[in-house]
């Protein structure tokens, strides 16, 4: 069973590496939208698979009664999930800024941080 | 019974520090006059440490002070530690900086910055006198890199000057480096002797000079010592230093900081002298920077400058002297040391006297003030005698013994020898071209109208002075008491010494003093000769190493500048190709270098609906992956999106999935709006070799976390802390569903941080949209105070 | 999207939305469900509520600006751990009671004020950029 899902792992990281690859903001948008749901699935995985018995204790009883799924990878992709979406909220917004701003969703054009042509610093004291 | 006293040291060195936090409220209180205030803690520190005199003295061996633990395990800890070297330097450092803090007073009267400059004086005393009392190495080296950092911001104090900028930075950087190579010298001295301790280093023989290490031990610490005590080919610094305030040169760069490194070379004298590699390169070092020194100082019109390099040339000399390791020798190298202090900081003084009444320094356009200016002069007279080495002088003392103990029949005692005599000569030359031009012949014409400076800019010089002699009078207190103690400790057994004025014997050293002083007449009238010769050796001595250091500077901001822009080329594909080919080099070289591939799974037993889901979510991404409209690939995003929470769903993730399925959900809708203002380029245009390339490290990156995870998934699991969460949710936190209890109970800290986080993507949000949108095209809206979330808001209503 | 009949439903079905989130992040400590849970389906209410409606209506229902609610959320969070220290424990570790109300045990803990923390903190937090979007 984790055979098969590390599988589709690699394809999800395959995958939101090639959009982020991309020239164009949108692109890395989706490819970083893909990317959390990657390592999410990455730690799910990782703390092993289990059927259908989530992690919850029935009414009445103290301890679960057979084996569930594991709550701890569970615990750390709940937030996770919640963190990435508000990151890539984020993201968006400061993508669509530069837009408005640079007038240009390509990266290679955004260049206001560190431009092309730039002068060797001056040498003085 | 010395330790009874020895913790209030601590204390007493912490005086200074205080002091420099205090100096510009008080100055600001007071005016110039907080001076005489001010002095009052380094005389404080003189008195007290006058204490030890005699416990030192008659004792013959150092003082611990109860040390302050700091790193234990190291052996690092704050400790000092009070001999004959320490004590005389530590007197030095708070006597003369008595005198340079009331002459600060009247120097600087009147200047903006009056306050910030004692501050930085009592900053660097405080330090300095931790250099000599230093017993723990670190505590040397710290404190040693605080008066590299002090004497910086003191030379840079006429910060508004570019000059005074270079030659600030210049003394940081040569110091500042020496003290790096000081640093890796001293932790070689911790491995070869097995104690940080000074102290305990200095008793342990012949271990240092036995160990293998000693040969780059000696030369990292040489390092350290020839950039303080500004041997050639370092000496430019000094030179340059000059720019900053007079009291700073006086203080700092002649009686006090700059002799440090020869502290250095006399503190490990004793354990490190004495080899065929020492007696080798400190007199050949120390030899060149005396002939360079004195020559130079002969060239120069500006007294300051005369006096810099009359003040490399005698450290040239005391490290030459030290260099020989002839018991003799030394000792006439500590009296020399002592008698430079008093004479040179008063000729500094006195030199700055002038230019602050005169309004120059030039010796060229100086000339008759012994009237204006009477006791400067005589001063200036007694301090030239003294540096001349004239009876009755301390001077004198020091250079018969110089003379004695170099003085030998073998080639290099003699080629010592003529060194020695012939710089001594020069250096009477400079002397009395400082002490005298100003002052006889014709009254010339200078900038300001000359006359005697007030007391505060006297009675440093003329106390100074007095002392030259002074000390010849009570020469048995000063030779017994204080000098003889000292070389002591520095040449490691017991020697002699007479100081007096009685101390005359007709000998060859005599002779060789006769010879020094005919030399240096002649070098005093020939002046003017010397210094409009020209030649490429003398240029070069000049300014060859000082321009250098403009070359090196200007090589290392080049050679950066151009390494940043090759690392950093500002493309972002160049960072995002490099970042993932690092990932997946990482995930897969290790794997196939260990052979720690996993095996290839066996074909699970999945119901068809999970591998439907599977499926789904594969064909999202691919969908996703060569969408070309707006449409196709937010759906696609869905799609694949909705695939992760179904398959939470399946295997027993309940609260993941319905989480999934609202992030997704609103996802969805975010980047939907986003989009429309984005453009979805109908093809992702790339050029072939691109998509190669791209494509290949995506599937390596991509390859390597499914190896990776596969090989971990093959592996035992530890269960230990899912069974301790499971096991305790009901008992001791009452829930029953435990990925929520782990969340809000378990690790409810990591839960406040992560909601934390959110709360300031937020808020990120918020300042990125501020000033945008409807609102902005709105004049008004965009007003000089800032706007507040409530007027955003209400501005937003308004536009609606 | 401003459909007459969206536009109508909107605020109904906005206030089911909330009530059930309401619901979900306190039914959370037993049976699915919880803060995040729950604040997710809050925002994606007022955002449905948005598009429909139009987002100075909701910024009016909302009465609060909703980074104020999440930074308010935060606070309680923060404070509900803070109750322990006067007990002498370590911060954070849950404090529990269970008073009778009206015949009904009822639990009342510090994590339930935590997680009505994080429950505000994702609803105002993911509603103010949610609203900020669509004011664009």
């Amino acid at each position: 069973m984790e055979g098969v899902l590390s599988i589709l792992v690699g394809i999800f990281f395959a995958v939101s590496i090639y959009l982020m690859m991309s020239r164009y903001t949108i692109r890395i948008m989706l490819g970083i939208a893909v990317l959390g749901n990657a390592v999410n699935l990455l730690i799910f995985t990782s703390g092993r698979l289990m059927r259908e018995v989530p992690p919850i204790i029935p009414v009445g009883e103290l301890v679960p009664p057979g084996p569930t799924a594991n709550p701890l990878p569970q615990a750390l992709i709940l937030t996770a999930i919640v963190i990435s979406f508000s990151f890539l909220a984020f993201l968006l917004v400061l993508a669509y800024r530069a837009y408005q701003e640079l007038g240009t969703d390509d990266i290679v054009e955004m260049r206001v941080a560190e431009p092309a042509d730039e002068d060797l610093p001056p040498v003085s004291y | 019974m010395a330790f009874e006293f020895g913790g209030g040291l601590n204390l007493v060195l912490a005086t200074p520090f205080a002091a420099a936090v205090v100096a510009p409220y008080l100055k600001k209180a007071l005016g110039h006059n907080s001076a005489w205030l001010l002095a009052m803690v380094p005389a404080g520190i003189f008195i007290y440490l006058c204490q030890f005199i005699g416990t030192v003295a008659t004792s013959g061996h150092g003082v611990n002070i109860t040390p302050i633990e700091w790193l234990p395990y190291y052996g690092i800890q704050y400790s000092l530690f009070v001999d004959g070297l320490s004590l005389v330097f530590a007197l030095l450092i708070s006597g003369i900086g008595t005198l340079i803090i009331l002459y600060s007073g009247g120097y600087l009267n009147g200047h903006a910055d009056q306050g910030r400059f004692l501050s930085f004086m009592f900053l660097f005393m405080g330090s300095m006198i931790g250099v000599v009392l230093a017993d723990n190495l670190m505590t040397l080296f710290i404190y040693w890199e605080l008066t590299s950092i002090t004497s910086f911001l003191l030379i840079g104090f006429n910060h508004k000057e570019e000059r005074s900028r270079r030659a600030a930075l210049q003394a940081l950087i040569v110091t500042g480096g020496g003290g790096l190579a000081l640093l890796a010298g001293l932790l070689l001295m911790y491995h070869a002797g097995g104690t940080m301790e000074m102290s305990e280093l200095l008793g342990k023989g012949d271990v240092l000079r036995d160990s293998s290490l000693y040969v780059p031990m000696l030369l990292l610490l040489l390092g350290g010592a020839f950039t303080k005590s500004a041997q050639f080919p370092f000496h430019y610094w000094l030179r340059n230093a000059m720019e900053a305030p007079t009291p700073v040169s006086a203080y700092l760069h002649s009686a006090t900081m700059v002799k440090a490194g020869v502290y250095l070379l006399m503190r490990v004298h004793p354990v490190m002298g004495d080899t065929a590699l020492w007696t080798t390169i400190l007199p050949i070092f120390g030899g060149v920077t005396l002939i360079m020194g004195t020559w130079m100082s002969l060239r120069q019109t500006d007294l300051k400058l005369t006096l810099a390099y009359t003040t490399i040339a005698s450290l040239g000399l005391l490290v030459m002297l030290v260099g020989t390791s002839n018991e003799t020798a030394i000792t006439g190298a500590v009296v020399y040391l002592f008698a430079h202090a008093l004479f040179k900081g008063g000729f500094f003084m006195i030199v700055g006297t002038i230019d602050h009444e005169a309004g120059t320094r030039d010796v060229t356009r100086l000339g008759g003030l012994r009237r204006a200016m009477p006791f400067s002069f005589y001063a200036a007279v007694a301090c030239a005698l003294s540096m001349g080495g004239l009876w009755p002088f301390i001077g004198f003392i020091a250079k018969e013994e110089i003379y004695a103990g170099l003085i030998g029949t073998n080639a290099p005692a003699l080629f010592l020898t003529l060194t020695a005599v012939l710089g001594n000569a020069m250096m009477f030359g400079a002397a009395f071209v400082v002490a005298l031009k100003p002052f006889i012949g014709e009254a010339v014409k200078t900038p300001k109208h000359a006359h005697e400076g007030p007391v505060l800019l006297v009675a440093g010089p003329v106390a100074l002075a007095s002392l030259g002699l002074l000390s010849m009078l009570f020469g048995d207190f000063v030779g017994a008491e204080l000098l003889r103690p000292m070389a002591n400790v520095v040449h490691g057994h017991h020697g002699h010494l007479q100081i007096g004025i009685g101390a005359v014997h007709v000998n060859f050293a005599f002779m060789l003093s006769l010879m020094t002083i005919a030399l240096g007449v002649g070098f005093y009238f020939k002046y003017e000769a010397i210094r409009s010769t020209r030649g490429v050796l003398i240029r070069f001595l000049g300014e060859g190493p000082d321009s250098f250091f403009d070359i090196f500077i200007a090589g290392l901001v080049r050679f950066s500048a151009r390494t940043v822009r090759l690392l950093q080329s500002g493309n972002m594909e160049v960072y995002l190709a490099a970042t993932f080919a690092t990932i997946a080099v990482a995930l897969l070289v290790p794997m196939i270098a260990f052979d720690e591939l996993p095996d290839w799974p066996t074909m699970p037993d999945l119901y068809i609906y999970e591998w439907s889901t599977l499926g789904l979510a594969v064909v999202g991404l691919y969908a996703l992956l060569v969408a070309k409209t707006r449409l196709t690939a937010i759906v696609s995003l869905g799609i694949q999106g909705f695939a992760v929470a179904l398959i939470f769903l399946l295997f027993g993730a309940p609260d993941l999935s319905f989480t999934q399925f609202m992030v997704e959900t609103l996802s969805v809708v975010i980047i939907a709006l986003i989009m429309n203002r984005l453009s979805l380029k109908e093809h992702d245009k790339r050029p072939g070799p691109q998509i190669a390339l791209d494509a290949s490290l995506s599937i390596l990156v991509g390859l390597g976390f499914c190896l990776l995870l596969m090989s971990v998934t093959q592996g035992t699991f530890n269960w230990h802390l899912s069974e301790f969460f499971t096991e305790y949710s009901r008992a001791i936190a009452h829930g029953r569903n435990i990925v929520n209890v782990i969340i809000v109970d378990f690790r409810g800290f990591d839960t406040l941080g992560e909601i934390a986080v959110v709360t300031i993507t937020a808020l990120c949000v918020h300042t990125l949209t501020l000033g945008t949108g409807r609102m902005a095209r709105k004049p008004k809206a965009v007003s000089t105070h800032p706007v507040s979330l409530d007027e955003a808001t209400s501005g937003q209503k308004g536009a609606e | 999207m401003q459909t007459l009949i969206f536009r109508t439903t909107a605020p109904f079905l906005a206030a089911l939305m909330i009530l059930f989130s309401i619901f979900v992040t306190l039914r959370g400590h037993n049976d699915p469900g919880g803060g995040f849970i729950g604040g997710l389906i809050a925002a994606s209410a007022f955002m449905m509520y948005g598009i429909a409606a139009g987002v100075q209506y909701v910024r009016r229902a909302l009465y609060f600006h909703p980074i104020s609610v999440a930074a308010f959320g935060l606070v309680l969070s923060a404070t509900s751990g803070i109750l322990s220290l006067f007990e002498a424990q370590p911060f954070m570790t849950s404090q529990w009671t269970f008073p009778t109300i009206m015949g009904v045990e009822v639990a009342i803990s510090t994590p339930m004020f935590f997680d009505i923390g994080v429950y505000l903190v994702v609803m105002g937090s993911l509603t103010s950029i949610a609203l900020k979007l669509e004011e664009e």
